[in-house]
């Protein structure tokens, strides 16, 4: 019988080791550039050592479903053969049965790539096996702020050729952020704000992009009051303290995934009487678009916004 | 077995026991008194655990105000005033739900244990020694990962099935190895298990998105339950104590050894398959609603044995009581240690958990085991 536990704490161990590091080892992705315009050969210093890229990539592999994201806004599609099977926007990107979790480095080197973008999320691994192979890695861990969502934009922009784009789109993105913020006259100061991660009550702090948005909006994020020693952002709130603290906005972050949204969350025990129940201040989010800090982040923005319009509507 | 070394809590209170007397241990012989004042203390354990638990969370709801707000929902009195409907949703549908759960799932785990330990006659037994866990946690990952998403039922249900399925399995297959060897019952049960995890790991990681979903069932919480899940494992609750209780002066011969109980007229083979049919009956109950909580199930049987004594006839109650009481209290650990964050409950039993239960093995003979 102990041999059963320990095979399931063995389990719950590396789970919660993969997730830690899933969500916390975002390293410092913010590099520099030592390229000459958008002339090649680029070096890139990014998470994973400096990147080589000698000429335009017209084979790209993604792993990653922000970078997808952030290739083909950037009008870098075209380059693009092969993403991983997450990457489900833009819907015409190539997605393929590739993993960005568990990856397979020969499937991958079938494509004959030029150039392999992942993420943090990926094993540790996978890097150093690609560059034996001699395909150059790009590591673009999950942004911890704006900042470093624009900053990973535009290295791609660098890497890809199309460095003009890229900072095109930093700027409308930038732009369209503040014009959200601006649409509110300041109705959001001091609102309560709850963005629920899961239906086992993970919330987003304000230490993450989601809630560096709401800072932007002045809004008070519920989940500030819990310890957050590991620094990742979600700590998982108690029931009766996402009821008793009241807050007057709720964000859905668990819609696509688990089906919640503002009917099915106003049945659960006790939030009946919740004012964002009452109010109908309750705002179901598609959670791809609020978990990947690239081209659609602007969207978030304006949901957060038309929450706080109709929160004030309510006259909260 | 002998009594080993007395100490000042196990018999001070004890006339009816010689110091030092040897035997089949102090509680065959409890004398009424004694047993009556163990009883009254489990019973005050459960009450004073389920008040601490009604009257300390995360959400600041004054202890004064809560018993003002309990007075005033007495009928024929007229006295205390109401909570503000949030808070009294916050006290009525959050916070009680919760710790009745606690009290469910501590009691029947606690309990399906010390009912386990006695028909294996191992004192490592616990009640999710023939694959409940595995079961119920590939039934959980199987609806997560296929299942409509979000629908809580569905994931409980699914829970149950697994888990039930799984100890047929170990049962059927332990069964047709060797007639009733329970060594061979055991073995079957691991097998089934790890066989069951495997597949559960292999689900989960082709599905990875589910993830923190899974993660969190199997963690062990009871932070999202309200009153249906207490309605949903009342009656497989209710079977399995009452079968256990009845049982449990059987439980006391089978502790001779398999044919000793046989020549004393006990049908073995029945007892055994009706403890085990009604403790896992419970188990899977309790965890199809509360997820894996550990710990609960193989040590406080233990701690109730060495503190008062091996008779299953105080063992298998006592254990309930105070089964539930530890949770509910081990529950209320969880939810304000961090607060308003939460930890794990199962990780809280055991951080609890292992530390008394090393005062207790300190200081009781390690023979009683």
């Amino acid at each position: 019988m102990f041999r059963g536990s320990s095979v399931w704490l063995a389990g719950l161990v590396a789970a919660i080791a993969l997730a830690a590091g899933g969500c916390g080892s975002g390293s410092n992705a913010v590099s520099s550039s030592t390229s000459r315009g958008a002339g090649f050969p680029v070096s890139l210093h990014g998470a994973g050592g400096v990147t080589v890229i000698a000429k335009a990539p017209r084979r790209i592999v993604s792993l990653s479903p922000t970078s997808t994201e952030d290739l083909f806004a950037i009008g870098a599609g075209s380059q693009v053969v092969a993403v991983d099977d997450e990457s489900d926007y833009p819907t015409n990107a190539p997605r393929t049965k590739l993993s960005g979790f568990q990856p397979n480095v020969e499937a991958i080197a079938g494509y004959r790539p030029d150039l392999v973008v992942i993420s943090d999320e990926s094993p540790a691994s996978l890097a150093p096996a690609l560059r034996k192979l001699g395909i150059p890695v790009l590591v673009n861990p999950a942004a911890r702020s704006l900042g470093e969502a624009y900053t990973e934009i535009e290295q791609l922009g660098l890497a890809t050729g199309r460095h003009e784009q890229a900072r095109h789109l930093v700027r409308r993105m930038k732009s369209q952020i503040a014009a959200s913020v601006r649409s509110v006259h300041g109705w959001g100061r001091g609102l309560g704000v709850y963005d629920e991660i899961s239906q086992e009550y993970y919330a987003a702090a304000s230490g993450t992009v989601v809630g560096q948005l709401f800072a932007l909006f002045g809004l008070r994020d519920i989940a500030d009051r819990a310890p957050d020693p590991q620094g990742l952002g979600y700590p998982q709130l108690s029931a009766e303290y996402v009821v008793a603290a009241n807050p007057d906005i709720v964000l859905l972050n668990d819609t696509v995934c688990c089906g919640q949204s503002a009917a099915s969350v106003a049945r659960r025990p006790g939030w009946s009487k919740m004012t964002a129940v009452r109010k109908h201040t309750i705002v179901a989010l598609n959670e791809d678009v609020a978990s990947r800090w690239g081209p659609r982040t602007p969207n978030l923005a304006a949901e957060v916004a038309r929450a706080v319009k109709s929160a004030h509507a309510a006259g909260l | 077995m002998t009594a080993g070394p007395q100490t000042a809590s196990a018999s001070a209170p004890s006339p009816a026991v010689p110091a030092g007397s040897a035997g089949e241990g102090r509680s065959a012989r409890l004398g009424v008194g004694l047993r009556l004042r163990w009883g009254l203390l489990g019973a005050t354990a459960l009450t004073a655990s389920l008040v601490a638990g009604l009257a300390i969370g995360p959400a600041s709801l004054s202890v004064g105000a809560i018993l003002a707000d309990v007075a005033s929902r007495l009928p024929g009195l007229h006295v205390g005033h109401r909570l503000d409907p949030l808070d009294a949703a916050v006290l009525w549908q959050i916070r009680a739900p919760r710790v009745v759960l606690g009290a469910i799932v501590g009691g029947t785990l606690a309990s399906a244990g010390a009912g386990y330990q006695a028909v294996f006659r191992n004192p490592l037994a616990e009640p999710y020694l023939l694959g409940v866990a595995a079961g119920a946690g590939l039934g959980a990952t199987a609806e997560i990962v296929y299942g409509p998403p979000g629908a809580r039922s569905l994931l409980i249900a699914a829970a149950f099935l697994g888990a039930l399925l799984a100890v047929a399995a170990a049962y059927a297959l332990g069964r047709s190895l060797s007639g009733r060897d329970v060594s061979t019952l055991i073995l079957a049960g691991i097998a089934v298990s790890l066989f069951l995890t495997a597949v559960q790991t292999f689900l989960l990681q082709q599905h990875t998105q589910s993830t923190t979903a899974v993660y969190s069932w199997l963690l062990g919480s009871l932070n999202s339950s309200g009153w249906s899940e207490v309605l949903l494992v009342i009656p497989y609750v209710a079977f399995s104590l009452a079968v256990l209780v009845a049982h449990r002066r059987v439980l006391d011969v089978l502790r001779l050894g398999d044919e000793e109980a046989e020549a004393l007229g006990v049908n073995v083979a029945r007892v055994r398959l009706a403890v085990v049919l009604a403790a896992t009956l419970g188990t899977a109950a309790v965890v199809a609603v509360s997820g894996l909580i550990g710990f609960v199930g193989v040590v406080l049987p233990h701690a109730v044995r060495l503190l008062i004594g091996a008779s299953y006839r105080v063992i298998i109650p006592l254990a309930a009581a105070f089964g539930a009481s530890f949770l509910v209290l081990a529950d209320v650990v969880a939810r304000t240690a961090l607060s308003p964050a939460e930890v794990p409950v199962g990780v809280m039993t055991a951080f609890i958990g292992a530390p008394c239960f090393a005062l207790v093995l300190r200081a009781t003979s390690s023979e009683a085991l």
